[in-house]
């Protein structure tokens, strides 16, 4: 189904070329590379080689003015003393550990209510998808900017019952939540591939477990959690891989800052002042490095974790 | 248990009916029983519709209520949690649209000259890669195809540092060719994956009668895999085009000149500069910015679904 899998299987059919692909390999060599050619240019201009580039620059002082200067690993010993990079770090935690679980959750949830065939369901699909469409745009994130400010939308109808809400996006306390909202309201994308993975289902295992007896609770968890674990797995792999990059609507909610007092300022947001607002290039691509890092390592963990839960049918 | 969903459907209509019709059987043989227990099933998915519709209602309401905010006058966006409108306000629109330096309607051409250019881009440089990998056999395939995969996944800011100064180099910033260079180069490799998937479900034998009437790959691509993908290749300018639409990062990073502002940079700038009277009008063009999105979402859906469902984006 996924890259992931792709990539996971392909590590295990390693070294198993026959000689008759062999005999292929030289007749299509010439014009696979042509067709490969836009592909690999990109790959080395646009991507290896500015990641190469970036890694080197990570070592330097650099302000795109004056030629890089080495400076070792001053950059990432910078790193450990910059109390504002430790807090965007608990930011971007935050938001990635409370805001992937939450929106997942409520993602399988709907998906279990839309699932076995109701009436409607494309109706309902639609509605509940339209958001993950729209909420990476600045215009929702502007629409949030004012829903949760002072005398925005939820504060009015607080205040018809009479209760006196806070200023969401104003107040350090709350500002990260809001947008941890945000990204929980566009849990549609992942709603959609839980859909179409409870429909690989056999039904015949229901079907099975009713004639035992099974309460639907059990059946839940005897059947669809198993079951759908290789799509749950699927699924936080990939949306903590995007939610570690997530940019825009911190962005604009705070006005591009990452305020009130730091409480959104999330890694790519420093990283974006760093390199694009003081042109401290040097530092930024250590930073993006980290990044990298940060991500491999939640990865990786997320494999390893994976062989206790997520269970392959074949 | 993914083998299903490994392969995007060649024939439209395999998928594309949501798969009701194999779930609706053993709910009909169910309500065979007694009258108590057809009552608790119809009782059961009326409580499925109430929720159902009570948390669509919740997750459209800020989006109608935006609509609603903009064609109200200002200060009741402040005051009106509602819905009803009293009169409409057009006002709102005509002082948005020209609120900033230029029109706004210049703004959503520049985005939609990106917009077309990274189309074009993915359409040819994607589907070239993807027929390479999914039916020609050359050297380093698996390499190759495994780095392809990889860079799926890579954060776009570990490339962003070093992109920036190759382009600022070149003398591309405040152009738009850092946007849609990298398109033609296929650097969005997602779709190329995509493609491969479903190049994989189209029948071999199509090519290789192909290739005894004497086709070469140029010829076997054009002629015979091309018109068969054309799902893939909506799929494809379907996302290019909502992904492009919202970019804001990189249109941040690059477009500086309010000339050549693209749709997201140009609200930012309208967010920055606007005083606390004028968010009517900032909702406005809010909402005209989403239009082309929800336009595309009306007329495309089926392919959006079926491109998530089956390869997991979002």
């Amino acid at each position: 189904m996924s890259a992931i899998s792709e990539l996971s299987s392909l590590s295990r059919r390693k070294g198993k070329a026959t000689a008759e692909e062999k005999k292929a390999n030289r007749r299509d060599n010439k014009a696979a590379y042509i067709f490969l050619l836009p592909w690999l240019v990109g790959l080395v201009a646009i991507t290896i080689g500015p990641m190469l580039m970036s890694l080197y620059l990570s070592f330097t002082d650099y302000n795109l003015l004056q030629p890089p200067e080495w400076t070792g690993l001053d950059n990432f010993t910078r790193m450990l003393s910059d109390a504002r990079l430790h807090n965007s770090l608990r930011v971007t935690f935050t938001y990635v550990l409370v805001g992937v679980p939450l929106q997942l959750a409520v993602a399988l949830l709907i998906a279990l209510v839309l699932d076995k065939g109701l009436r409607g369901l494309p109706f309902y699909r639609s509605v509940f998808y339209l958001p993950s469409l729209l909420g990476g745009s600045v215009a929702v994130a502007i629409l949030w900017k004012q829903i949760f400010g002072t005398t925005g939308l939820v504060n009015q109808v607080l205040a018809m019952f009479g209760i006196q809400g806070p200023g969401w996006i104003s107040d350090p306390s709350t500002a990260l939540g809001s947008i941890i909202l945000l990204h929980v309201w566009t849990f549609g994308a992942p709603m959609i591939i839980f859909l179409a993975g409870l429909r690989q289902i056999p039904n015949m295992y229901y079907e099975a477990a009713r004639v035992d007896g099974a309460t639907t609770l059990q059946q839940f968890w005897r059947i669809t959690m198993p079951m759908l674990s290789p799509i749950i797995f699927f699924n936080l792999v990939l949306q903590i891989i995007g939610s570690f990059q997530s940019f825009t609507q911190a962005f604009i909610v705070s006005g591009g800052n990452g305020g009130p007092s730091d409480s959104t300022m999330f890694f790519t947001l420093y990283l974006y002042q760093k390199g694009f607002g003081q042109f401290d290039m040097g530092y930024a691509s250590a930073m993006a490095w980290v990044l990298l890092l940060i991500i491999g390592v939640f990865t990786a963990i997320n494999f390893i974790a994976s062989k206790y839960w997520v269970f392959y049918d074949d | 248990m993914t083998t299903k969903l490994e392969t995007l459907p060649t024939p439209e209509k395999k998928s594309g009916g949501a798969g009701k019709p194999t779930n609706r059987k053993p709910r009909v043989r169910e309500s065979r029983g007694t009258l108590a227990f057809s009552r608790a099933q119809r009782g059961k998915s009326l409580m499925k519709h109430a929720i159902l519709i009570l948390a669509g209602g919740l997750m459209i309401y800020p989006l109608l209520w935006m609509v609603v905010s903009s064609l109200r006058p200002n200060d009741l966006i402040f005051r009106e949690p509602g819905l009803w409108l009293n009169s409409l306000e057009m006002s709102n629109y005509t002082s948005g649209w020209s609120a900033l330096t230029h029109p706004f309607g210049h703004y959503m051409i520049n985005s939609a000259i990106v917009v077309i250019g990274s189309i074009l881009g993915n359409l040819v440089s994607c589907s070239m890669a993807a027929y390479a990998f999914a039916r020609l056999q050359f050297t380093a395939k698996k390499l190759f195809f495994g780095i392809m995969l990889l860079t799926i996944m890579l954060p776009f800011h570990v490339v962003i540092v070093p992109q920036y100064i190759l382009f600022s180099q070149i003398g591309w910033v405040n152009t738009f060719w850092p946007l849609i260079v990298p398109k033609l180069l296929a650097t969005d490799a997602f779709f190329v994956f995509l493609m491969v998937q479903f190049i994989r479900g189209i029948p071999k034998e199509l090519d290789e009668a192909a290739r005894i009437d004497g086709a070469g790959h140029p010829r076997i691509f054009l002629r015979v895999i091309l018109p068969l993908m054309v799902p893939a290749l909506a799929t494809t300018t379907i996302f290019t085009f909502i992904w492009t639409w919202n970019d804001f990062f990189g249109a941040l990073i690059y477009l500086t000149d309010p000339d050549m502002f693209t749709v997201p940079v140009a609200l930012r700038a309208f967010v920055d500069s606007q005083s606390a009277t004028s968010w009517g009008s900032l909702f406005a063009m809010s909402i005209v910015s989403l239009l082309p999105v929800f336009l595309v979402f009306l007329f495309g859906q089926r392919f959006l679904i079926k491109g998530i469902a089956t390869t997991g984006i979002k």
